[in-house]
């Protein structure tokens, strides 16, 4: 019972996240987050 | 741009950039060289610590822990520091961090040729080195996640995400798996016993593969293909949803490994079941490493660096497709103990860990050493294929004679119910098949001393100008004005 309650109550907090994340009001902040790894680049080019 | 004082700490991941090329030489070679012991015996030359059985281990410890395990030290030390804009936080901790795993990799070698074994899998080493590795293991942690705790941007960039998800779950593995009751200096007796020992054993083994050469290795991935490539990650919204998706289900697929044992039936189906489900985030992760290659495809004509990633990303699709599938009992059934196995390890050791790694370690040097670039792409150019010509040889053999093994195996006489092949006429069959795989392994090594002696020429190259390279500003939105 209570393993069953527990697998539940994750999938819903998957499928929340999911729907969450795909938000169009996140989009900025995750397209800001993806140009980190390209950040050191763009200050040698500065 | 506000200029920021202080300089990241590139010294220790340049040692293990270093050492990661070095181990991987080592490891491969003792790879190559019982990959010969299996065609020609007589080489083990009568020495027990030259023998198959000691040198194996050996062998497996060297390139995951020894090779696979300075890659990671290096990619997650350089990419928490350049992610977060600031120094590790202490240079002493990092250092002790590099020795103490140096330290480590020795005890392995000298210990497992002389015989001192838990006798597990992966996880051979006697209690005063597991003791070692966790107190290396401890300091690593405080390192990477205190230099996270004093970032300067808000975010935490998915990859540390990734690294942070291993450095954790390789702790609990590492200590859970490893409880026993010391009986000497190098000997000790398990904790657990039977079925459960088995289970326990398999639950490390898997997540060995799963966060080790796996979640770290994507960690890997998704710093170093997009700053190679020169976009970022296609879609970062796949990067989080792919995370909790992997680590979720990697934890409960390895019951896999002992399909048909004395196992209960329900926690091997439980283990077929998870395994195929993690088809979706592996090849989540990976379309979302690939397809950041989208409008730059044209870089993989002169890249070769890119062409490491990429096709590393091609070889972890396969594989991981090949593993859930081999985890369906049906097809374990044939796939099991032969040497099937050992080309589908291989297809994601040397094909995903080993490429993905090594593209790094190219993409990630001449930025530590201020260079424009390597001191020879047509050398980058040739390693990358003799290592993809190599490891197709490899897998290629494996799988033939492992599907071979399988048939024979268990062919039945109909009318007798005997079985219609002895156990040598099986190995008479296969036996062709180990010079490709040892001709296979010579190939991925000379491509491995190719990659030595530009690194070598590398730093000889940079030796005059090595400084020391500015931190990033505090804010990733400022860093970009």
């Amino acid at each position: 019972m209570v393993p069953g309650l527990i697998t539940a109550v994750l999938l819903v907090l998957f499928i929340g996240a999911t729907v969450y994340l795909w938000r169009p009001s996140v989009k900025p902040e995750m397209d800001a987050a993806a140009q980190m790894p390209l950040d050191d680049d763009k200050e040698e080019i500065a | 741009m506000v200029g920021v004082e202080g300089s990241y700490n590139d010294k220790v991941i340049r040692q293990f950039s270093v050492m990661t090329v070095v181990w991987g030489v080592v490891g491969m070679l003792v790879g190559v060289f019982i990959a010969a012991q299996l065609y020609w015996p007589a080489l083990n030359f009568d020495v027990p610590w030259l023998s198959y059985g000691r040198l194996r281990p050996l062998h497996t410890n060297a390139v995951i822990f020894a090779f696979g395990g300075c890659a990671l030290f290096a990619t997650s030390l350089y990419t928490v520091q350049r992610t977060c804009h600031v120094r590790l936080i202490s240079d002493k901790l990092a250092s002790f961090v590099f020795w103490g795993w140096q330290l480590v990799i020795v005890a392995a070698a000298v210990s497992l040729p002389l015989g001192y074994t838990q006798g597990k899998e992966y996880a051979e080493l006697e209690w005063p080195i597991d003791v070692l590795i966790t107190i290396v293991w401890v300091a690593y942690a405080v390192l990477f996640f205190g230099t996270i705790v004093k970032r300067k941007v808000k975010h935490i960039y998915v990859a540390n995400w990734f690294y942070g998800a291993y450095i954790i779950t390789i702790a609990l593995l590492h200590i859970v798996n490893n409880l026993a009751i010391p009986a000497g200096w190098m000997k000790s007796y398990s904790v657990y016993s039977g079925a459960v020992d088995a289970m326990v054993q398999w639950w490390y083994g898997h997540n060995a593969v799963g966060f080790f050469l796996t979640t770290a290795f994507l960690g890997m991935m998704y710093y170093f293909v997009p700053k190679q490539a020169g976009r970022p990650i296609y879609s970062y919204r796949l990067s989080i949803v792919h995370f909790w998706a992997l680590i979720a289900i990697y934890m409960w697929a390895g019951p896999h490994h002992l399909q048909y044992t004395a196992l209960p039936d329900w926690a091997q189906n439980l283990g077929m079941v998870f395994s195929l489900v993690l088809l979706a985030p592996s090849w989540g992760g990976a379309i979302n490493g690939i397809l950041t290659l989208s409008g730059v495809w044209y870089k993989l004509r002169t890249d070769p660096i890119l062409k490491f990633l990429v096709v590393s990303l091609s070889f972890y699709m396969m594989s991981t497709f090949e593993g859930p599938m081999m985890s369906i009992k049906t097809v374990n059934s044939l796939s099991h103990y032969t040497d099937w196995t050992i080309g589908h390890v291989h297809a994601g050791a040397l094909g995903w860990v080993a490429m993905i790694s090594i593209g790094s370690i190219y993409a990630m040097l001449p930025r530590l050493l201020r260079l424009p670039k390597m001191y020879s792409t047509k050398l980058i150019d040739t390693h990358f294929w003799l290592h993809t010509i190599g490891v197709v040889v490899y897998i290629a053999a494996m799988w033939i004679a492992g599907v071979t093994q399988g048939l024979m195996w268990r062919a039945t006489d109909p009318d007798t119910g005997t079985l219609v092949y002895s156990f040598v006429e099986a190995l008479n069959a296969t036996k062709p098949y180990y010079v490709f795989r040892l001709g296979g392994g010579l190939i991925v090594l000379s491509g491995m001393f190719v990659m030595a002696w530009n690194v070598f020429k590398t730093f000889r190259l940079a030796a005059a100008s090595t400084e020391p390279q500015p931190l990033l500003a505090p804010d990733a939105a400022d860093a970009r004005a």
